[in-house]
């Protein structure tokens, strides 16, 4: 049967399992809206911007593991998902993006709408494609999505133009798997190289495993545990990577880099081995690369092979899928028990404890720091919590630690304001869940707040937890502690989040002191029909301790004063 | 000594991909040298030979991600064959025209067109021969210049082959058949 190009892209969406997807429409991508109306099995989603669009289809993959698809017209539609595709780019997000393009004919010629867009997503895409000829279409979304979710997930954009949606052709889904010369084959490790990495392991006297995404990615979890309960290794998490192994297991450091736990730092710069699974150094997570973890040996695995030797010279670098190569290497390694490592950082991790302010008495104010322990708390540690960019992210990895992998969705590599709201929303969607928490500042919240009326509209039951200090928080703590206390554009008006709330008719609440909490939690929970805002007007001057201010010494934290001297 | 490494680089001969290409190079802060592109024996996949300095690990793991990139060949690492074509219009008069003239002669150069005032000539060879011989034409005035930058190949009976690289199967109802290719190890997903 002849099926239309605008057809064929649904079909194909089917065929790859897509329930739901998340856009805007608009000229160029017309033919296939309309062609939504026969196949309800699709949900579109419509966003009121389409940054919220690939932000949802973000959210929905970091939650589900599947691919989200965001679809867009020509133009202003498709560089708008622009924001969104980077994110999913830097955090490694499966994703397929569909835009509608002007017709071939007109292409090259500035028509109304056109843009370049596989140009202008060429360095934000794993891969992607203009689709000129119908004939060519349902193979190369097959592949768009065999890309995306393969390998290294990324985000994978197809451009199809208006004429190429109306024109028709007989439809065959390629069940056949996917054949690409130039996508390379992930070997398993080689003898040779299982050796030198047991080898590494067993001089190892102090060693540390940096867990980064790839754990989660990979489902190596179970296996990085085995690994490091049977080598007496510590744990420490980058921010993607929390949740990989249980972060409350006796092994873990918590959080490295910038704002890390003290013992997750010093732990890197005293170890003698490195042991980085599924991780790729970023500068967060280093400080200053020269004098970066200067007496340790360096195993690195990685799914991607221009990861290794990119930032930090390694000593062993793996190749491979990490869950393959440490089923692999677990076997060879020797059982081993640490006690004088251990006792080190035992004693970090006391100087820790007694600097933490979770549990700290504060009169008078609500402190940023309490509402994250207090969600914690109340949510036992089993909500998924999507965070926006800023303070409050950086307090969320500090006093919410996640037990299980994917509970914790956050754009770490591009820093994305904005993120929050619309990838809790995506992931309320596809796990069928509403203990989804967005934990948003009003900064962050304000860039994308429009699309309280998608989630409205849809019914999306997340719980909206806006961190409102009145200030642009983590610029303002930069301002506070590099540039002289100059607050140059970081205090900022919001409107009345309630009443906001209220003309989006979305229940919502306020909360100024840390009493009321709890209650407002609860009350917050038992709505399960559509999103619930919170907002906690948090103390203003508040600092994200500790920190490593960029470009220092990993171990030159500024700290907060221990208990003992305040 | 240089740092230059010679990339024998086969792609897919699709719209874009010396976009691709060169946009990653200039977003990762790597040099090119120089680049050259073209068709080869299968009309499907084009043929790069990249010049560019230093770090060529850390450039060829990236290049082997972009998805149209079929192999990538280190040539600079095993004797080889590199060539550089130039043709350049240089001044001449009566009493220069032999002199030059016997200079084409020495660098086993060929005069491709002769004017009343000036003459171009052709000249390939590795690229340290074309700089002799420009140097060698500066007192006559060089008039100009143009270059097709570097080819480059490896002795020997191996090959970078194109032979067993297949199309992807886009064309609607096709099956796809598993592709091989045997330089680099296997390409197959």
């Amino acid at each position: 049967m002849l099926l239309s190009g605008a057809e064929i892209i649904l079909e194909c969406l089917i065929k790859e399992g897509v329930d739901v997807i998340y856009g805007h429409p608009g000229g160029a991508i017309l033919p296939t809206y309309d062609a939504m109306t026969r196949y309800p099995q699709i949900h579109h989603v419509l966003c009121r911007h389409e940054q919220g669009a690939s932000h949802m289809a973000d959210g929905y993959a970091r939650a589900t593991g599947k691919v989200g698809v965001a679809i867009a017209t020509s133009g202003p539609g498709a560089t708008n998902l622009v924001t969104g595709i980077a994110t999913a780019m830097m955090d490694s997000s499966p994703m397929v993006c569909i835009t509608g393009q002007v017709p071939t004919g007109a292409i090259g010629s500035d028509a109304f709408q056109e843009c370049d867009v596989t140009g202008v997503t060429l360095p934000v895409t794993k891969h992607n494609y203009l689709v000129t000829d119908v004939n060519e279409l349902a193979y190369t979304i097959k592949e768009a999505f065999f890309l995306a979710r393969s390998g290294r997930p990324g985000p994978v954009l197809v451009d199809v133009p208006k004429d190429v949606q109306n024109a028709k052709c007989e439809f065959h889904y390629p069940e056949a798997l996917v054949s690409l010369p130039g996508y390379q084959k992930l070997p398993p490790p080689t003898e040779e190289e299982l050796t030198a990495a047991a080898e590494l392991v067993r001089q190892a006297k102090r060693p540390v495993i940096l867990a980064g995404q790839g754990v989660i990615l990979s489902g190596a979890g179970r296996i990085v545990r085995e690994f490091a309960e049977k080598t007496d290794t510590p744990i420490a998490f980058t921010l993607l990577g929390k949740g990989g192994v249980p972060e409350e297991h006796p092994l873990s450091l918590g959080m490295m880099g910038m704002h890390g736990t003290g013992q997750a730092n010093a732990a890197i710069q005293e170890a003698d081995l490195l042991l980085a699974f599924g991780m790729r150094f970023d500068d967060r997570v280093t400080g200053n690369i020269k004098t970066y973890a200067q007496k340790a040996k360096k195993l690195h695995i990685d799914i991607d092979a221009s990861e290794l030797n990119k930032n930090v010279k390694v000593d062993l670098g793996i190749v491979g899928d990490l869950r393959t190569v440490v089923e692999a290497l677990t076997p060879r390694v020797e059982e081993t028990k640490r006690p004088e490592w251990w006792s080190t950082l035992k004693s970090w991790i006391q100087d820790t404890k007694d600097r933490c302010i979770g549990e700290r008495e504060v009169e008078d104010k609500l402190l940023a720091a309490h509402v994250i322990q207090d969600i914690f708390k109340f949510t036992r540690g089993e909500a998924i919590i999507v965070t926006d960019v800023g303070q409050h992210q950086m307090w969320e990895a500090q006093y919410y630690p996640h037990e299980r992998p994917r509970t914790l969705l956050t754009s770490g590599g591009l820093g994305t304001m904005g993120f929050g709201m619309p990838a809790a929303i995506g992931a309320s969607m596809g796990l069928k869940s509403s203990n989804v928490w967005a934990i948003v500042g009003d900064g962050g919240f304000q860039m994308t707040l429009c699309e309280l009326a998608t989630a409205m509209q849809e019914r999306v039951p997340i719980k909206i937890c806006i961190i409102n200090n009145g200030f642009l928080g983590m610029v303002r703590q930069w301002q506070e502690m590099f540039f002289d206390k100059r607050y140059h554009a970081t205090p900022m008006l919001s409107p009345n989040f309630t009443k906001l709330a209220e003309a989006y008719e979305i229940p919502a609440k306020r909360v100024t002191a840390r009493a009321q909490i709890n209650e407002t939690l609860s009350w917050a929970e038992q709505h399960t029909d559509g999103p619930v805002l919170v907002e906690f007007a948090v103390e203003q001057h508040d600092i994200v301790y500790p920190m490593v201010p960029a470009g220092a010494d990993l171990d030159k934290m500024i700290r907060r004063p221990a208990m003992s001297q305040v | 000594m240089s740092n230059k490494r010679t990339l024998a680089v086969l792609v897919e001969n699709k719209p874009g991909v010396l976009d691709r290409v060169s946009s990653m190079f200039r977003r990762r802060g790597f040099n090119i040298d120089s680049l050259t592109v073209g068709r080869t024996e299968n009309s499907e996949l084009s043929r790069m030979t990249i010049v560019v300095d230093g770090c060529s690990k850390r450039l060829e793991s990236q290049l082997r991600k972009l998805i149209n990139v079929v192999s990538i060949d280190d040539v600079t690492s095993k004797p080889n064959v590199t060539r550089d074509l130039a043709l350049i219009k240089v001044k001449v008069n009566s009493d220069t025209r032999s002199e030059v003239l016997q200079l084409c002669e020495v660098f086993r150069a060929n005069v491709v067109d002769a004017a009343t005032e000036s003459m171009i000539v052709e000249v390939t060879g590795a690229e340290d021969k074309i700089w002799a011989f420009l140097e060698n034409l500066e007192p006559f005035g060089i008039l100009e210049v143009v270059r097709t930058g570097v080819v480059a190949m490896a002795r020997g009976n191996r090959a970078v082959s194109t032979k067993e690289y297949k199309p992807r199967p886009y064309r609607n109802g096709s099956t796809p058949q598993p592709v091989f290719a045997t330089s680099n190890g296997p390409f197959v997903v």
